[in-house]
């Protein structure tokens, strides 16, 4: 009876360590790792980096070049050749077509090509409903690159920034119920405690999203006084801020210090610059699937919806693909002069101040 | 010569097993017989029994069996009961207290965390009755009650973050989960929350006493091991009795350390190290949030944290543009 006692209790302990082990190891760096100091000496301001991951990450996310260079030469406007070019009319024919034939290596599915977008027998009917979210995109692109250059710069961004050849990027997130768990009398899960890939394999809030970048729930958590003033903010919405920020850490291939400084998360006054970038960053996402994605629910089929109805929206990971700086900074829209968008156009005017913050 | 290098035991007694010190009236007599077993011998004493329970050791097993078995139940009801997931997700699964807008209310929906405050109560009677019994058991062998004092501190670290906290910040919410992983996310988001616990002058306390008594148990185990060979292992004797053990031992702390500690102050030093360590760390967290809201400005507040050269180019806050964000 010992020996089967015993047995039980060696493996169910093997089981989970097992299981826990199989689940974190895939999460974790194998030395040698670097570390670059960043900050003031002593102070564990730090980007620690494994150079092997890198040189994989930079490999897999290479900027393509350009399909042709333009000649330039002919000033035919789309808009006088094709029919039904509302968006794009303004740019001249060959940078239209060029920008078809790119966007059609971008997103298109290979086997469907223009078909994806276009109906064969008359490429100017909008029936196909990509179209119109192809459109939307559009107007999508030349806002970042117009009104968010404090988050994208002179870089930019291009359809491929997100698509990288898929027809739906693959780092997108919905509203996530989690799992099915038990109901009624039973504990509720409480939106965590499983162990995520969207924050890191932690045990913290799996949708921190839904709140926080398309709903403009607070992210600062940290207060601003040495005594207690409220207590309105606690740990437990502490934890959603984390899940999050976990999420930054993961999606851009970097740690905490990148924009904070260690010794106080809170403290502008001592963070990194990257931090005022990232800070844009959200509420560049925030307007980005609040303006642009989420209206668009109603057009997409219920297999492009989420399992509670709403689109896939994005986060950081959607162009930063676990870099720094998306396909490794390369200034892709330079090449793209046509998605900087056009001079005058009421898509360029920002509507309200972007979400006041 | 090697023997005291080994980390198993080397020296196993076999004998008639010591059955204890007879027990008076109202305890009842031990159960069951006593037997060796080889394998716990190469850890500790290789002799398992007899057993006393009595009243507050069953109990105590009773609750702590009662709250274990809420806090798995509810783990895997979070999983729909899925027996793989069970066990694949378990260092991540926690039964979580109840959320701020029940406050602190006695009876907050099961669902909603009143399962939490279900087990939090049978996991500390049965903590507070398994201290009862240690208290009694170590009168019932005539010992003085040090390991009973001892547990008590590591109680107060538990009711301070379980009760007494959220308590005075009139809220469940602000208690630690069950769970391996959630209660691990949890300190951290602790941490975050009130300006970074490092400047927390407490947690510094705790933490030196947490260092120090890792510190003071090797350095005496390993004195201790290695004066065996002269006698040094008996060590009540030599605190009355010096041996050369004794004296090779301090001698050798003398040399390397310039001071040394006795044969009955070291165990002095190593209790109370490891008594201060949750009793200074049960302070911090008490004062956290109900005290002081931000550590790292309080510590600048009183000269605690150092400013150092800006190596950054200073950033203003963005979010101080329009409206509060």
């Amino acid at each position: 009876m010992r020996i089967g006692f015993l047995l039980v209790v060696v493996l169910g302990v093997v089981a989970v360590a097992a299981g826990t082990l199989g689940t974190l190891l895939s999460e974790w760096d194998a030395p040698p790792l670097e570390a670059t100091q960043t900050g003031f000496r002593g102070l564990a301001m730090e980007q620690v980096s494994n150079p092997r991951t890198d040189a994989k990450m930079d490999a897999l996310n290479q900027a393509p070049e350009p399909i042709y260079e333009l000649e330039g030469d002919d000033d035919t406007k789309a808009w006088q050749v094709y029919e039904n070019v509302p968006v794009l009319g303004h740019i001249s024919q060959e940078a239209f077509d060029r920008l078809m034939a790119a966007i059609t290596e971008w997103v298109a599915p290979e086997e469907e090509g223009c078909l994806y977008c276009h109906n064969e027998e008359n490429l100017a009917s909008d029936e196909v409903y990509t179209k119109g979210v192809a459109r939307r995109m559009l107007q999508m692109t030349w806002h970042i690159n117009r009104n968010w250059d404090n988050h994208v710069g002179a870089t930019g961004v291009t359809c491929y920034t997100c698509h990288r050849g898929e027809p739906v990027p693959s780092e997108v997130w919905h509203e996530n119920p989690g799992p099915p768990q038990a109901r009624g009398m039973a504990a509720s899960r409480a939106g965590q405690n499983l162990g995520s890939a969207s924050v890191g394999v932690t045990s913290l809030p799996y949708d921190p999203f839904s709140s926080m970048l398309a709903g403009d729930a607070e992210i600062r958590v940290i207060p601003e006084t040495a005594l207690p003033v409220s207590i309105e903010i606690g740990t437990k919405q502490t934890e959603v801020t984390y899940g999050l920020m976990m999420h930054f850490s993961t999606a851009l291939g970097v740690n905490c210090t990148t924009c904070h400084n260690s010794r106080s998360f809170f403290a502008w006054d001592q963070s990194p610059p990257q931090r005022t970038t990232a800070w844009h960053g959200i509420r560049m996402v925030r307007e980005v699937n609040n303006r642009y994605i989420e209206p668009l629910h109603t057009v997409f089929p219920p297999e492009r919806l989420g399992p509670l109805g709403d689109t896939l929206k994005t986060n950081c990971a959607t162009c930063h693909h676990g870099q720094p700086k998306p396909l490794g900074g390369a200034p892709m829209v330079a090449d793209y002069p046509s998605l900087r968008g056009p001079a005058q156009d009421p898509e360029m005017q920002p509507e309200e101040e972007p979400e006041a913050q | 010569m090697a023997e005291y290098q080994n980390i198993f035991t080397s020296v196993q007694i076999r004998g008639e097993p010591d059955l204890g010190v007879p027990l008076s009236p109202p305890d009842s007599p031990r159960e069951s017989e006593a037997f060796f077993d080889y394998w716990v011998g190469k850890f500790g004493n290789a002799q398992i029994g007899p057993i006393y329970l009595g009243w507050s050791g069953l109990s105590s097993v009773l609750f702590a069996f009662i709250a274990i078995e809420i806090i798995g139940l509810n783990m895997w009801a979070s999983v729909n009961w899925d027996p793989v997931e069970f066990i694949r997700q378990l260092p991540w699964l926690a039964l979580e207290p109840p959320s701020a807008e029940h406050g602190f209310t006695a009876f907050p929906p099961l669902n909603e965390g009143g399962w939490w405050v279900i087990a939090g109560f049978f996991l500390t009677a049965s903590i507070l009755l398994w201290w009862v019994r240690m208290y009694r058991r170590a009168r019932a062998l005539g010992m003085g009650t040090h390991v009973a004092w001892a547990f008590a501190s590591a109680i107060w670290l538990y009711l301070v973050m379980g009760f007494f906290r959220p308590l005075l910040m009139g809220s469940w919410s602000e208690a630690v989960p069950f769970g391996i992983f959630p209660h691990l996310d949890w300190t951290a988001a602790l941490s975050i929350r009130y300006g970074n616990l490092y400047y927390n002058p407490f947690h510094c306390l705790s933490i030196v006493f947490l260092y120090g008594s890792v510190l003071l148990f090797a350095m005496h185990g390993a004195t201790v091991l290695a004066v065996s060979r002269f006698g040094g292992e008996r060590e009540i004797e030599q605190v009355i009795d010096r041996g050369t053990a004794s004296e090779r031992a301090a001698l050798f702390w003398r040399w390397t350390m310039g001071f040394n500690a006795t044969m009955e102050s070291i165990h002095r030093w190593a209790w109370w190290f490891a008594v201060l360590c949750p009793f200074t760390g049960g302070i911090g967290i008490l004062l956290t949030g109900t005290v002081v809201d931000n550590w790292y400005l309080w510590a600048v507040d009183h000269g605690v944290a150092p400013a150092y050269p800006q190596v950054f180019p200073g950033t203003a806050d963005p979010g101080l543009g329009g409206v509060a964000q």
